[in-house]
């Protein structure tokens, strides 16, 4: 089978480097015309579509919206204080410094550890594949990750997964006292009585508005019997399927409400608390005696949802975890073939040395790997400045001001509705001025090879 | 494998020179990392692979069913399995029809880029004019530029020139940006064609024209077709250029999905369907040359 790696040019060098000229590299005999020929379908195409748009772009900035009033510098003024561009601007700033570092970090540890592993090429296959799909793909299999319902969503079903596993969920989500009752409801969801129990006087505490499939299976409830020296009293379900009964008092074919924390409260201080048996009785110690019966909260909560992925405040995160799924498999393969380029003596003579693997991972491996993690890094900077069609389709409208970023701000102000072209303007120069600095990076390293 | 793993230094044989010998304990952990290690990534690659599952398994069962539950649930209830998804979508004439414009855009895109970049690279790696190297330059500098900056201006042009919302427009569009990737590519890759086989050629009396087709474009085919598999790939599955430069009566394939996002819920059997067949011809180029994308993708990786 073909590896991922194996088409990969030897060393951490990643672009293949610019060759020294050898003499006069010209066909013998070329007429200066024939270069132009050549050129020319090139230049005309770049220099219509791509160099002219940068021009103009500039010129346009410095425009209102209809194009007709000088504006000097406001439409970039306006970048930096309008709400929406700074929510923009802001997001932009975290996915800079989140989505690049993670995947980089990610795939350096997945390059790491495949090495040595007989199957490595099939996990890096599997790492790298969605690199070749839509970033509009890409984002609808994440809108249906991150489906809120967790019935639906994955994220959300191993979310609540993992929440009920490490608490108990409420046995009774929903329910509540018999309004008019005894108990009254606090802020915090729990009940309180208002009349305070007694040795010999068992109590009666019934409930309403259980969830069906909460009480199935359930016990008959029992009336619980006078204990002298202790404090008794049932929990059930007010309710007989098909009306009847009597409000407050245990019917025939009343179920009982197994596994609800009752507490016994002085002077808001627990003194006591019980669970209900099965068939709804609980039993308190004397010292209940004189206290109010509360039920606490925990007893009715409603069920764990999860998270809200694509809410207002995780929005912005979620989509980074889109773009790292993406992303982090193109990392690892460029790291990976560094790592190839990496001579295993120097290691081994480390190791002589007495270091330990962490030592030589870390004082011997990364800093030889310093070049090719930098071209991660700035790649991935590049391409997340301009991040847009993730952003577009993850982000469901109601959030999509929350996740705003520069391109996508960019399209809605020069194609949406409320068009501003001068602004739309300033956004692209300002995204143009951001990669800048690689264009002088790059030309710098290719000087530098080429005077090599 | 031969080589020694630098995290938990799995001896390499192939350094035996200086192998050392290593404590009970030390072996023990080695073994006990490498067990780790492999769960991990087995954890991690199984992690990776659920999104698409996902996808592949939502698109294989009815609306109605990805409402109700998780497409975990055909794994207890295989029976909910039904290709009714593909049947809608394969009976939506503009979805079905925005898969032959992505053709047309993405085809000529890359076979332009490829004949005008090996034009260009050609120039640059053999022919002599003045500023040669500076020119290369600047054109290796527009590798960054986004395409953010000409989307409004080229607007305009299109407008002007008639092509605004045409295929036409989009491929120009497609070329331009690929163009200096291309060039970048490929005048690497001409300038290291032997200059003894050039100037046999030239003694057989080839001009110019016979010189770049029959001798320099077959040479360059590696990197002709990583060239091509990564702008093929790019175009494919591009969609800010389309949303703005395509006929929105007509488009490719992405922004047709796109158009059906904001009604989420009402459209998931045609957009579960839909992005999964839109897949299947990246995933099949990718998986059918992987070392040219990859070689590709290495050689472009600021872009």
């Amino acid at each position: 089978m073909s590896s991922v790696t194996t088409g990969v040019p030897p060393g951490p060098g990643t672009v293949p480097p610019a060759r020294k000229p050898r003499g006069r590299r010209t066909v013998l005999g070329t007429r200066p015309w024939v270069a132009a020929v050549f050129l020319l379908p090139a230049l005309a195409l770049l220099g219509a579509l791509v160099v002219y748009p940068i021009g103009w772009s500039v010129h346009r900035s410095l425009f209102d919206a209809s194009g007709d009033g000088f504006v000097g510098l406001d439409n970039y003024h306006e970048v930096f204080s309008d709400d929406r561009i700074r929510t923009a601007l802001k997001n932009n700033v975290i996915w800079v410094v989140v989505a690049p570092s993670i995947a980089t970090v990610l795939g350096l540890i997945f390059a790491v550890l495949t090495e040595r592993v007989r199957w490595g090429t099939a996990f890096k296959m599997i790492v790298f594949m969605p690199m070749a799909i839509s970033m509009l793909a890409a984002g609808i299999i994440f809108r249906l990750v991150y489906e809120q319902d967790p019935d639906r969503g994955v994220a959300n079903a191993v979310w609540v997964g993992i929440h009920d596993t490490f608490s108990d969920p409420a046995p009774y989500p929903g329910a509540r006292p018999r309004p008019n009752g005894d108990l009254a409801a606090a802020s915090d969801g729990s009940f309180t009585s208002k009349t305070v129990l007694r040795q010999g006087s068992p109590a009666a505490v019934p409930l309403v508005a259980v969830k069906p499939e909460d009480a199935k299976g359930a016990r008959d409830a029992a009336p619980a019997r006078p204990e002298s020296g202790k404090v008794t009293g049932t929990v059930w379900l007010d309710f007989v399927r098909g009306g009847g009964g009597t409000a407050g008092r245990i019917d025939q074919g009343e179920k009982a409400l197994s596994g609800i924390t009752v507490q016994a409260v002085k002077d808001g201080r627990t003194v006591a608390s019980a669970t209900t048996a099965a068939d709804g009785t609980f039993t308190l110690p004397a010292k209940a005696d004189g206290a109010r019966l509360r039920l606490p909260a925990g007893n009715f909560a409603e069920r764990y949802r999860g998270a809200e992925w694509l809410g207002p405040t995780l929005v912005t995160p979620s989509i980074i975890g889109a773009y790292i799924w993406m992303w982090a498999g193109f990392a690892m393969v460029l790291i990976a073939a560094g790592l190839a380029g990496v001579p295993r003596e120097l290691l081994e003579a480390a190791r002589v040395d007495g270091a330990n693997e962490w030592q030589v991972f870390r004082r011997v491996t990364v800093p030889l790997l310093a070049p090719v993690l930098g071209v991660v890094v700035i790649t991935l900077v590049i391409n997340v400045l301009k991040i847009f069609d993730l952003v577009y389709i993850i982000a469901p409208g109601s959030s999509l001001p929350d996740a705003n970023v520069l391109a996508l701000q960019l399209y809605q102000s020069s194609f949406g509705t409320a068009v501003n072209q001068g602004l739309g303007s300033a956004i692209a120069v300002l995204l143009l001025l951001l990669v800048l600095p690689v264009v002088i990076v790059n030309i710098r390293r290719m000087r530098k090879e080429r005077r090599r | 494998m031969t080589t020694a793993d630098p995290l938990t230094g799995a001896p390499a044989p192939s350094v035996g020179a200086v192998r050392r010998r290593r404590s009970l304990p030390a072996r023990l952990a080695s073994r006990l990392g490498g067990g780790v290690t492999r769960f991990f990534l087995v954890a991690v690659g199984l992690f990776w692979l659920m999104p698409t599952v996902g996808l592949l398994l939502s698109s294989l069962r009815d609306r109605s069913d990805i409402a109700a539950s998780g497409w975990w649930k055909v794994f207890s209830h295989p029976g909910q399995l039904t290709t009714s998804s593909y049947d809608t979508l394969f009976h939506n004439d503009k979805v079905m029809h925005s898969l032959l414009t992505t053709t047309f855009i993405t085809v000529p895109a890359t076979v332009l880029v490829i004949l005008v970049g090996a034009f260009a690279g050609y120039a640059f790696a053999w022919l002599d004019f003045p500023g040669r190297d500076w020119w290369f330059m600047a054109v290796v500098a527009l590798l960054v530029v986004p395409v953010q900056v000409a989307l409004i201006p080229v607007a305009k042009l299109f407008n002007t020139l008639g092509i605004f919302e045409t295929t036409v427009g989009v491929v120009l569009f497609h070329t331009a940006f690929g163009l200096p990737f291309a060039i970048f590519l490929l005048r690497n890759f001409f300038a290291e064609i032997p200059r003894e086989l050039l100037e046999a050629a030239r003694l057989d009396g080839a001009g110019e024209f016979r010189l770049f087709f029959r001798v320099v474009l077959p040479l360059g085919g590696p990197a002709i077709a990583s060239l091509g598999i990564f702008q093929f790939l790019w175009v494919w599955n591009d969609m800010l250029v389309g949303l703005i430069f395509a006929d929105s009566g007509n488009p490719p394939i992405t922004v047709a999905l796109q158009q059906q996002v904001r009604q989420f819920g009402d459209n998931v059997d045609i957009l579960a369907s839909g992005a999964f067949l839109s897949m299947i011809v990246p995933l099949a180029v990718f998986f059918a040359f992987q070392r040219q994308f990859v070689s590709g993708v290495m050689a472009g990786a600021v872009k």
